[in-house]
This record gives structure tokens, sequence and C-alpha cells, in this order.
């Protein structure tokens, strides 16, 4: 019963509002989450959660793949780190409240050591823990090997290594050349960007949130929503044909999803106007373009004149309109995952003709 | 009696040869012994309190290395026994698998490679986090991007390795997305722009997933290429822009603090 209920709530249309709902409410009552009681807390929780979930043995099927222990330990690592910074950076927000400055610049903390033994010695225990735990794995897990490699006979599914996944994963939503290509290129550039978009001089050098909400909310939300969640998707809750699945729910080969997906161009010309398609592909497509061009650039003196004044202001005219390009492409991956859930929609701008679907 | 004996060591002619100062039991040993050596000498002699706290740095970038030095040590050791050729790739494995007792080489490297990919994204996360990319280590941030994505395409490269069925069909996955490539990929948009009469510019003989695999669909060519790129391009190139990183965390002032 709860499983069931777990398995329906596990596909992303809901996972993932879930996930947003909660990743909102975290940063909003920050000053709860960043305590150590609920750090504790949910640690506790999540642990024996998981320690459910793995008894149950389909679900233990898929956890137990050897090339699926990494995302266990990332998710761990993920999930402490995540609640460790907010923490830290909540006890900061308190002491810089209180006019004490955040805990890395005290006096004591701004004294100078020697590096060795100091930081040598945490280096030297550090490699050392990290071999110990390196053996222990490679001692319990066998590296996989399958069947040699056959390339008339695609496996099913064919997933791409762990850290594609997200990519992977989005190839449900656009097209390889977006997912594959544009948006991977967009996150290298966006990331390389960040230093001379983000011109907040404060937070340089300690944990905070209330100095940098903004740069904090808009990064975490692309690195656990949009990558780190799409990978737990992509690894987990998709089986043959990429087809979803829950955690519980056996991969049957013989699951059968209706899937009728339409493009805009269809919607509008042939339920909203029953006209049938015209044939200038142009004309055919064009309240497609009209949505992206309206996306990328109508939108920019909307969003400016609500919010954006302030940062336009601050950060100058290129910064700004960067910044917004930027978040405008990571702000699409979501918008385009909603209207597939809730219109079915397959593409805004579908033109086959020169592979540009969009 | 040992200490006296430590003494005693450290006072013979071989070990003032090998580190050309006592023991770092005082201020100016603990200078000489960071400054005198190849490999301490990345460190700085002294610094801020805040920055060899663990619960500021979390050791992730610093794991990040060693994970890379482990998986130099444990590659070329399964170099030895390795030949990427369709022919003996598979049945080397299974011979490292079948032949050596108590073997872990393989399994080192495997998950010492997964582990790799996510302590350079956790140390990434961390100096976001503490706001370490910004003025003066904007540029240093950008190299670590850099490095990110070579971490990623070392272990996507090695994946294709031991030629199995999960080999081959991950990494034709991953490189169809090269032949989506806009103007570029024989299937990305604009592709079929690029044609002069009936001369196409871009096929799937010369766009750059051909380049990539070295042929049309995953075979030995791309083993070969990935192999190549996997034991020497990559690496080389990661090694370089580590001594950048490296070299500019301490140009730019060491491990950042409150300014």
């Amino acid at each position: 019963m709860i499983k069931e209920a777990i398995n329906f709530l596990a596909e992303p249309v809901y996972s993932f509002t879930i996930f947003i709902v909660l990743f909102l409410l975290a940063l909003k009552r920050i000053d709860i989450v960043g305590t150590k009681k609920f750090g504790i807390g949910l640690m506790v929780f999540t642990l024996v959660i998981f320690g459910w979930m793995v008894a149950d043995p389909v679900f233990f099927l898929v956890i137990s793949l050897p090339d699926n222990i990494p995302i266990i330990i990332l998710n761990a690592l993920v999930f402490w780190s995540t609640w460790f910074a907010l923490y830290k950076g909540h006890q900061n927000d308190l002491r810089i409240a209180a006019g004490e400055g955040p805990i890395e610049g005290t006096p004591e903390n701004r004294e100078k050591v020697w590096a060795w033994p100091n930081l040598v010695y945490t280096e030297l225990f550090c490699g050392i823990a990290c071999t110990v735990f390196l053996i222990v794995w490679a001692i319990f897990f066998k590296a996989p090997l399958e069947e040699p490699a056959n390339p008339t006979w695609a496996p099913n599914p064919a997933k791409a290594p762990w850290y594609f996944l997200g990519l992977q994963e989005m190839l449900v939503y656009f097209d390889p050349w977006m997912a594959g290509v544009v948006l991977p290129g967009i996150i290298v550039v966006g990331l390389i960007a960040i230093p001379f978009l983000d011109i907040n001089p404060k937070g340089n050098g300690y944990y905070t949130f209330r100095e940098r909400k903004f740069a904090i909310t808009s990064f975490l939300f692309g690195w656990l929503a949009l990558w780190v969640y799409l990978i737990q998707v992509g690894t987990f809750l998709r089986g043959p044909n990429w087809t979803f699945y829950g955690p519980f729910e056996y991969w049957d080969f013989h699951k059968v999803v209706a899937e009728n997906n339409i493009n805009l161009s269809e919607i509008v010309w042939i339920k909203f106007l029953s006209m049938g398609l015209p044939k200038n592909i142009f004309v055919r497509e064009i309240f497609g373009l009209i949505a992206t061009f309206g996306y990328l650039f109508g939108l920019i003196p909307l969003i400016t004149k609500k919010w954006g004044q302030r940062y336009l202001d601050r950060m100058g005219a290129i910064r700004y309109y960067i910044m917004l390009f930027l978040v405008l492409s990571m702000m699409s991956l979501p918008i385009k995952m909603y209207l597939r859930w809730f219109f079915n929609l397959k593409y805004i701008l579908a033109m086959p003709e020169f592979e540009l679907n969009l | 009696m040992s200490e006296g004996f430590a003494k005693k060591v450290a006072n013979t002619q071989v070990w003032k040869a090998i580190f050309r100062h006592g023991p770092p039991d005082n201020a100016r040993n603990r200078a000489a012994v960071v400054a005198g050596n190849v490999f301490l000498h990345l460190h700085p002699i002294k610094l801020k309190k805040s920055g060899v706290q663990l619960g500021y740095t979390w050791c992730m970038g610093g794991l990040t290395f060693f994970i890379f030095l482990a998986l130099t040590v444990t590659g070329v050791l399964l170099m030895f026994y390795y030949r990427p050729t369709a022919e003996y790739a598979f049945t080397d494995i299974i011979g490292l698998r079948e032949h050596v007792p108590l073997g872990i080489m393989r399994e080192l490297h495997r998950w010492g490679a997964h582990l790799m990919v996510i302590t350079v994204w956790i140390h990434m996360f961390r100096v976001f986090m503490t706001g370490s990319y910004k003025p003066p280590r904007e540029f240093n941030w950008g190299v670590g991007v850099i490095l990110l994505i070579l971490t990623m395409l070392l272990s996507f490269t090695g994946y294709l390795l031991p030629w199995d069925q999960l080999a081959i069909w991950a990494i034709t996955v991953g490189s169809n997305m090269a032949k989506a490539t806009p103007f570029l990929g024989n299937g990305g948009p604009g592709a079929a722009l690029a044609k002069i009469g009936d001369f196409v510019m871009v096929s799937d003989k010369n766009d750059v997933r051909f380049q990539l695999l070295g042929g049309r669909f995953v075979g030995e060519a791309a083993l070969l290429r990935f192999y190549i790129l996997h034991c020497v391009f990559i690496p080389l190139v990661v090694a370089v822009l580590i001594a950048v990183h490296f070299w500019r965390v301490r140009k730019d002032g060491g491990i950042s603090a409150p300014l």
C-alpha cells in the first residue's frame, strides 16, 4: 500500500514537484533547517527510510548493481554537504546579524599556523581514510563485466555512465542537439561565467546564505533539481525503453505506456483552429517561432520591469542580459518538463526538415 | 630511548643528505621541511587557521588530487596487462580477473574513477558555497570547471576500455549526442544546409562523431582513440591544468577566507 503510493509519487511529475516544493521550503525556513537538531533528525529519518527501501527485493536489485553504488555515495555526500553548508551558513548569518562577523573571520581563525604539521597531517589522514575506503569498496564489490561487446545486439535499456544520466534523462524532453550539446555547453559556459556575473562582494571566503540568497538559490536549484535529481530518475526509475518504473516496481519488459505527444503546431492548427497543417513550414511553425523568440527576447523587458531593474542597475547591461539568458536557458528545462506532463507537448518548434526541434 | 634513537637517525649523514634539515619540531625546520621539499612546497609555509579546518574545506579538492594520483598508479599497472584491440581487450580483462589471485587493481581503478567524479562535484559545491570563486579567484574557478569536464571525459573514455556490452553501448549512447551537434554533426540542425549541389559537406563519414570514434560506429578505431585519450592525452592536459590550478590557489592568496 505504502509502496504503491511511493511508486505512484515517484513519477517525475509528482516527485519533481514535491522536490521543488521541499527545496524552496527548506531555503525559506533555513532557521529550522540550519540547526543541528534538524540535521540529526533528517539523517536518522533518511537512514530509516533507506533501510526500509533496501529491504524490498525489487529495489535492492537496482540499487545493488555495482555501477549504482557510486550514486548512493553521491546521494549521501550531496545530502550531507547541502545540509552542512546551509547549517554553517545559517550559523554565520546569526553571527553576522548579531554583529560578530563570520566564524571564519574571528581573530583566532585568522591566526597563522604552520603547514607542517597542521595541514600536512590532515591531508595524510584524509588520504589514508580514502585509501582504506577504496580498498574495502574494491574488495566487496567486483567491477562489473558483462558479455563481450556485440555491436549487433543492444541491451535495453542502454544507459550512459551514471554521471551523464541527467543528460540522457533530458533526452525525454529535448532532442539530442539540445540535451546533448547546447544545454551542456550552456552549463559549462554558465559555470565559468559565474564569478563575472556575481558581483556581490559579500560571502567571499565564508559560509552564508542570507548575504547571497539569489546566487545560492539558483545554483542549488540547478545542481540539486536539474542535475542530481535527474540522475536519480535516469538511474533508478528508468527501465526498458526508458519507460518509467517506480522504485518498487519490477522492470517488466511488457509495460506499455500510452504516449501520444503532439507538437504545438498541431495543437493550435488542428485542435484549436480545425484547419489542418499549412504547407509552408514557417507558417506552420509560426506559433512555435513566436513562443521561442518571445521566451528568449519578449520576456526580458517584462522580467526587468517586474524584478530585474535593481539587478540591471547594479550589474550593468552586459552582465545582466547574459545572466538572464543563462537563467532562461536553465528554466527552459523545467518548463518543457511541465509542458510535457500537462499538455503532452512534444515540440514547441518542430522543424524536422532542418533537424531543428525544440 | 626511542627519542634518542630518532635524534641519532636525524643526525646521520644519510638523513641530512636527503632532508637537509633536522626533524620538524621547531619553527626553522618546519619552514624548511615545506619549502625544501618538492612535493610539500605546493603548500604555503604558514596559513590561516580557517584554511586547515576540515569543517571549512572538506578536503575534497585534496582528495580529488590524491585519487588522481592513485588512478595514475593503478592505471599504469593495468596497462601492463591490457591491449586495446577488439581481439584482445575483453579477454585481457577476463585474464586479469581469472589469473590474478585477490586482484583488486581494476576495482580500485574503476571505483576510484567514480569517486573522483563525486569528489570533484562536492569540491566545486564547497567552493561555490563559500563564495571562493569571487575576486581574486575568478580565473581559477574557470580552470576548475575545465578540470571538471576533463574528469568526466577521463571517466567516459575509460568506460569503453573493458570492451563489454556495458562499455560499447554506454559509449554509443554518449557519442550519439555528438551526431546532433548543430552544423558539425550529421544529424544536427543546420547540417543539411551545408550542401553544394549534390555534395554533402557534413556526412556521417566526416562529422564530429566520426572524428571522435574514428568510424561510423563504436568499433576498433574508437577503442584505440579512447585508449590513447584515456591513458595519454587527457591525463597530460589534466596534469598541466592541475599545476595551473594549484599555482593559482597560492598566487590568489591561498585557501579562501573572509577578506
